[in-house]
């Protein structure tokens, strides 16, 4: 554990310094590549906390991802072209403002997270994962069909949205802005682990029954965790919408669960900064190895594959043990 | 008129079931003998639309091609089994998720590696062109029928072998019992590459029939891999008699849904946007089905408890 704790102030070390380095060496385009890493990472911490730590293998987080990028590009769309968005409850022509987009995205992939919850959780195993992956599909294919908003096509905001007195448009502030939430989302997580309710939800994936058996209902815990994981999830997807400006709904896709999934097992189950070592991992291999060969995509099966049959436990458990050896 | 269209949606629903089925017929047997969740099942449909797109290309015979789509994702299948889907099935269902998740990318980039990423294309066999007067004013496409034909022969195969023959008594025991036919002395790993061959050949025929209507690319597999999945957990995973009902209860479902929703939403909306979220929903239907069903019976229909 104490070498776990070695290796995470290297990652967050790194995450300062790639950034600055692509800055100073005037490379914006390695920080929008961390951008991209540190965003997928808080979608991985997010499933994490649902799949890793409570063993609810949920198929379809790429639902609350797609939730988080819609609802923002919706509501910035409306914005920049002052067009009405609504007229009832209230009069609202969206909003452009990050203070405003992001309690909004919060509150909207919680209650999406409590929808899919409460219906999915009533199955387990095999039908839990693909309960949730076909509500992902059905959001998927709302998406291609709604023609209002992009269709298949997507939705393009020409700006990305602001924030008081910070200027987003610059990689660099932007880059912070998510670091910021990475470590908000890292910090709710640990105390989380480490609370009365966190050893509830990890003695869950242990075995549920002997959790209920001393009085906690498992129901209850397994919602909430699969509320705070699809609300973080969905919050990385703002962000990645207001990193590339555009959102289609290729990340409503199953693909997207998978590759959130892969996020999770490549880093490592069940470790705080696995997901972000595995989304790092994933996106240094889509660049080197994109740039020998358009078939990139069979080298990362394959690696997947190998991972998954003679590792097991992920990338960061490499280095474990390669340090407790030099110990 | 509508009574017409309506029939013909009809047939159209279930030519789409019958095909689902041969794809989730293989995946539940899968399933419901080994406990291994197969996400690279679509990619024999796939394999086998490609064998069969090649082999139709060079001999020119369209049941040459049927053959090869069958052999050639058995092949395929058998080989996927012993190196990687036989280390998986003593593993929890995330790693079986993942590993198969994984495999899709080697499967879709490798055929891509070889074909190329262009589309091919199956012609369809000049007796089964055209259409067929099935009533004096209903009309409906041959091949379709043939389709439907196939899917039903394979259903009533299937019946057969699981019912009838020594394999299949060996299969319903390994759907029960996996340690108890081991000890009596059956190779299971040997009953394990055959149950996955079968359902990999299933696929094969499938990809490369509907090839022939639809074009045969890398990503084929996927849309109706998920599909296959919703018709596998309505049916009840592991129920050969689900999958057959669900199947033919989602292809219907799916292509009255997406045909009449819009028309019916005409009645209450003008007809601009009750297009638009007829066509929404439409095809959201089957997963509002599934879901419908995972909460009134949280194991399918068919499924065991």
């Amino acid at each position: 554990m104490i070498v776990e704790k070695i290796i995470n102030k290297w990652i967050l070390f790194f995450l300062f310094l790639i950034p600055v380095l692509g800055f100073i060496f005037e490379e914006p385009y390695y920080i929008t590549l961390t951008t991209k890493v540190v965003i997928l990472g808080i979608a991985g911490i997010g499933l994490n906390l649902a799949l890793g730590y409570c063993g609810l293998i949920s198929f379809g987080h790429a639902a609350f991802f797609g939730l988080g990028g819609y609802v923002t590009g919706i509501l910035s769309f409306h914005a920049l072209n002052s067009e009405l968005m609504f007229s009832w409850p209230f009069v609202t022509s969206g909003s452009s403002d990050m203070l405003i987009i992001w309690p909004i995205v919060i509150l909207s992939s919680a209650f999406l997270a409590l929808i899919i919850g409460f219906l999915s959780l009533r199955t387990t195993g095999v039908y839990f994962i693909m309960i949730t992956l076909a509500f992902a599909q059905m959001l998927y294919f709302f998406a291609i069909s709604w023609p209002n908003y992009g269709g298949e096509d997507g939705l393009s905001i020409y700006m990305r949205n602001s924030l008081p007195m910070i200027n987003t448009m610059d990689p660099l502030t932007f880059y912070f802005i998510c670091l910021c939430w990475l470590l908000i989302v890292i910090f709710i997580s640990a105390k989380l682990i480490n609370s009365s309710f966190g050893m509830a939800f990890q003695a869950i994936k242990q075995n549920e029954e002997r959790v209920k058996s001393v009085g906690i209902e498992t129901f209850k815990v397994k919602l909430l965790v699969f509320v705070i994981s699809g609300t973080i999830t969905g919050l990385a997807g703002s962000l990645y919408t207001d990193l590339n400006r555009f959102i289609s709904p290729s990340v409503l896709n199953w693909q997207m669960s998978g590759e959130i999934m892969v996020f999770v097992i490549l880093g490592g189950i069940a470790r705080l900064y696995g997901p972000l070592v595995g989304a790092a991992f994933f996106i240094v291999l889509e660049q080197t190895l994109g740039s020998y060969t358009e078939n990139w995509q069979f080298w990362l099966g394959l690696i997947l594959i190998l991972e998954i049959l003679y590792v097991r436990t992920g990338i960061l458990s490499l280095f474990e043990k390669k340090l407790k050896y030099e110990k | 008129m509508t009574s017409i269209l309506i029939f013909e949606q009809l047939l159209n629903g279930i030519q789409f079931g019958t095909m689902l089925f041969l794809m989730s017929a293989g995946l539940t047997l899968i399933f419901g003998v080994m406990g291994l969740i197969n996400l690279a099942h679509g990619s024999f449909y796939m394999i086998g639309a490609f064998s069969a797109a090649l082999i139709a290309s060079l001999t020119g015979s369209f049941w040459l091609a049927l053959l090869a789509s069958l052999s050639g994702a058995a092949i395929a299948g058998v080989l996927v089994e012993i190196i990687i889907i036989r280390r998986l099935y003593r593993r929890d269902h995330l790693d079986q998720v993942l590993a198969t998740f994984a495999l899709i990318l080697l499967l879709s980039e490798g055929v891509r590696w070889c074909f190329g990423a262009f589309p091919l294309y199956l012609d369809i066999p000049k007796n089964l062109n055209g259409t067929f007067p099935i009533l004096d004013d209903i009309i409906y496409s041959k091949y379709r029928l043939f389709i439907i034909f196939m899917g039903l022969l394979i259903a009533a195969g299937l019946y057969i072998l699981i019912s009838k023959t020594r394999l299949g008594v060996r299969i319903r025991a390994g759907q029960n019992d996996r340690q108890m036919i081991s000890a009596l002395g059956i190779d299971i790993s040997k009953l394990y590459t055959i149950v996955f061959a079968l359902g990999a050949s299933l696929a094969g025929l499938a990809g490369a029939m509907i090839g022939a209507i639809q074009s045969v690319e890398v990503g084929m597999g996927e849309p109706i891999l998920i599909l296959a999945f919703v018709v596998i957990v309505i049916g009840g995973i592991g129920s050969i008699k689900g999958a057959l009902i669900g199947s033919i209860l989602v292809g219907v479902t799916d292509t009255i849904g997406r045909v009449f929703l819009p028309e019916l939403l005409k009645i209450f909306m003008e007809p601009a946007s009750a297009t638009s979220v007829g066509s929404s929903i439409g095809s959201m239907l089957i997963y509002i089905l599934m879901a419908l069903i995972l909460i009134i019976k949280p194991s399918g229909l068919f499924g065991k408890t």
